[in-house]
């Protein structure tokens, strides 16, 4: 589904990814882990070109994001991208639209989808998450919880087929992350991929099909916790 | 009880004066803001952009502006001007003065609101694949908009009593009405009513600032 070859990206003198590979099959939940500041964020970034790389491949399906270094022409970009979506570590929730309108903003501006249907496919997205009540509400009026799902409603709303999770946990009170994850497996049903970042363990064994680490700019253990799962 | 009735008397005799002076400062006032407002989000985008030229000619321009008195301003307009060929009547070189001023101050203000929104608002748009154009629209200038109501606000009643510089190049504005009949009557009584006029409209606008903000307290 996505493969990553070779990716090196720098902050100026100070290299961040230094030979990045990293491949996600089809529908499976890929648990990033490992220690702030090895990267694991900038490579989440760089997935969704919020970050520019310097050189290697990132390949969505068959079709190359970067390939060798070299971006795909613009057209081909917002093609491809339109495949991942992100969910923020805080959520980046549009404040001045209502949970609804967060939701089939993109859909109707993007898609061209009309608004009655982005409504009621919104509508089907907030039910699945449990939110029906709070079409109307505002971000600032959820908890973090709900927050979040919004930001989950919001991304899968545009059908990606890859989703990618920042910290999902960070922001949320520990006793939501049993939710949390049950969400997230939830979703495999659709038979999405997804790529998630955290350093919290717990939650990672919790969620993941598969979990490597992620330290110095590498992926340095990529079956680390495998046996340990596979042995439960 | 005769004094107070002869203030009011002469008070409905100078109204048809102070009423005309009203409609010269509230024409001027409107106007400037209809042009001074779109001008200054247009200079503000031309701070932000990414064309070092359009920066600098936009930075210039606020540097000059602001930097120089309003009054020297409209003079500069309506006796300087002309020098170059280029004439104005009375209240359009006010209004072409009064814009452009207003417009540079709009501009930082806009400015300031738009780089207030965080990149997160700009991440979460990019990355559903919303426009630039789309996002700076519906998604960054709206919350910068109730960002910058409250000094908007500010700018709103500092113009309406700004509005009286124009009588340098001799518009019969409210102020200057005042100043005639207290001249011409040998009375400050005209100062006072002007003075409460302007009161009276700086409330207003106060109050309707107020009204528009709440309209926006919807969100946080």
């Amino acid at each position: 589904m996505l493969h990553i070859e070779n990716l090196y990206k720098s902050f100026g003198s100070n290299a961040v990814l230094k030979g990045v590979n990293l491949h996600i099959y089809p529908g499976e939940i890929l648990v990033v882990v490992g220690p702030s500041g090895g990267g694991k964020t900038t490579l989440l970034r760089s997935i969704n070109y919020l970050e520019k790389c310097e050189s290697g491949s990132i390949c969505l399906g068959n079709n190359y994001l970067l390939k060798d270094g070299r971006y795909a022409s613009k057209q081909d970009l917002k093609a491809i991208r339109r495949n991942i979506g992100l969910v923020f570590q805080n959520f980046n929730l549009f404040p001045h639209l209502s949970v609804i309108e967060n939701i089939t903003e993109a859909p109707t501006r993007v898609l061209g989808i009309a608004k009655e249907k982005a409504t009621q496919d919104a509508l089907n997205i907030l039910g699945f998450l449990g939110l029906s009540g709070k079409a109307n509400s505002y971000p600032y009026e959820l908890s973090g919880g709900q927050k979040q799902r919004v930001a989950i409603g919001r991304a899968l709303a545009l059908n990606p087929k890859l989703m990618c999770f920042d910290e999902p946990t960070s922001a949320l009170d520990p006793a939501l992350t049993d939710d949390v994850a049950n969400l997230i497996k939830s979703l495999k049903v659709k038979g999405m991929s997804m790529l998630i970042i955290t350093h919290d363990m717990e939650f990672a064994k919790k969620v993941a099909d598969r979990i490597v680490s992620m330290d110095q700019g590498q992926i340095t253990n990529e079956h680390m916790y495998d046996n340990e799962k596979t042995g439960s | 009880m005769d004094m107070i009735n002869n203030i009011f008397e002469y008070t409905l005799l100078l109204m048809p004066q102070v009423l005309e002076g009203l409609e010269i400062t509230l024409k001027l006032f409107a106007l400037t803001l209809i042009f001074s407002i779109p001008l200054g989000i247009l200079l503000a985008l031309g701070r932000l952009s990414r064309f070092k030229l359009v920066k600098a000619l936009t930075s210039l321009y606020i540097v000059v502006i602001r930097g120089t008195p309003l009054l020297l301003q409209i003079v500069f307009v309506f006796f300087g001007l002309p020098l170059i060929g280029i004439t104005f009547d009375r209240f359009p070189a006010a209004l072409f003065a009064f814009s452009l001023n207003y417009g540079a101050y709009f501009a930082e203000i806009f400015r300031a609101g738009i780089t207030s929104i965080d990149k997160g608002q700009y991440e979460g748009a990019e990355v559903l694949g919303i426009s630039g154009r789309e996002t700076f629209f519906h998604i960054i200038f709206p919350q910068a908009l109730k960002r910058v109501l409250p000094p908007v606000g500010n700018e709103v009643v500092t113009l309406i009593k700004d509005t009286a510089l124009v009588y340098i190049i001799g518009l019969d504005e409210l102020l200057k009405v005042g100043k005639i009949a207290c001249n011409r009557d040998s009375s400050l009584i005209p100062l006072i009513i002007i003075a409460i006029v302007y009161l009276i409209l700086t409330a207003i606008l106060s109050k309707i600032m107020t009204v528009i903000e709440k309209k926006y307290d919807y969100y946080q």
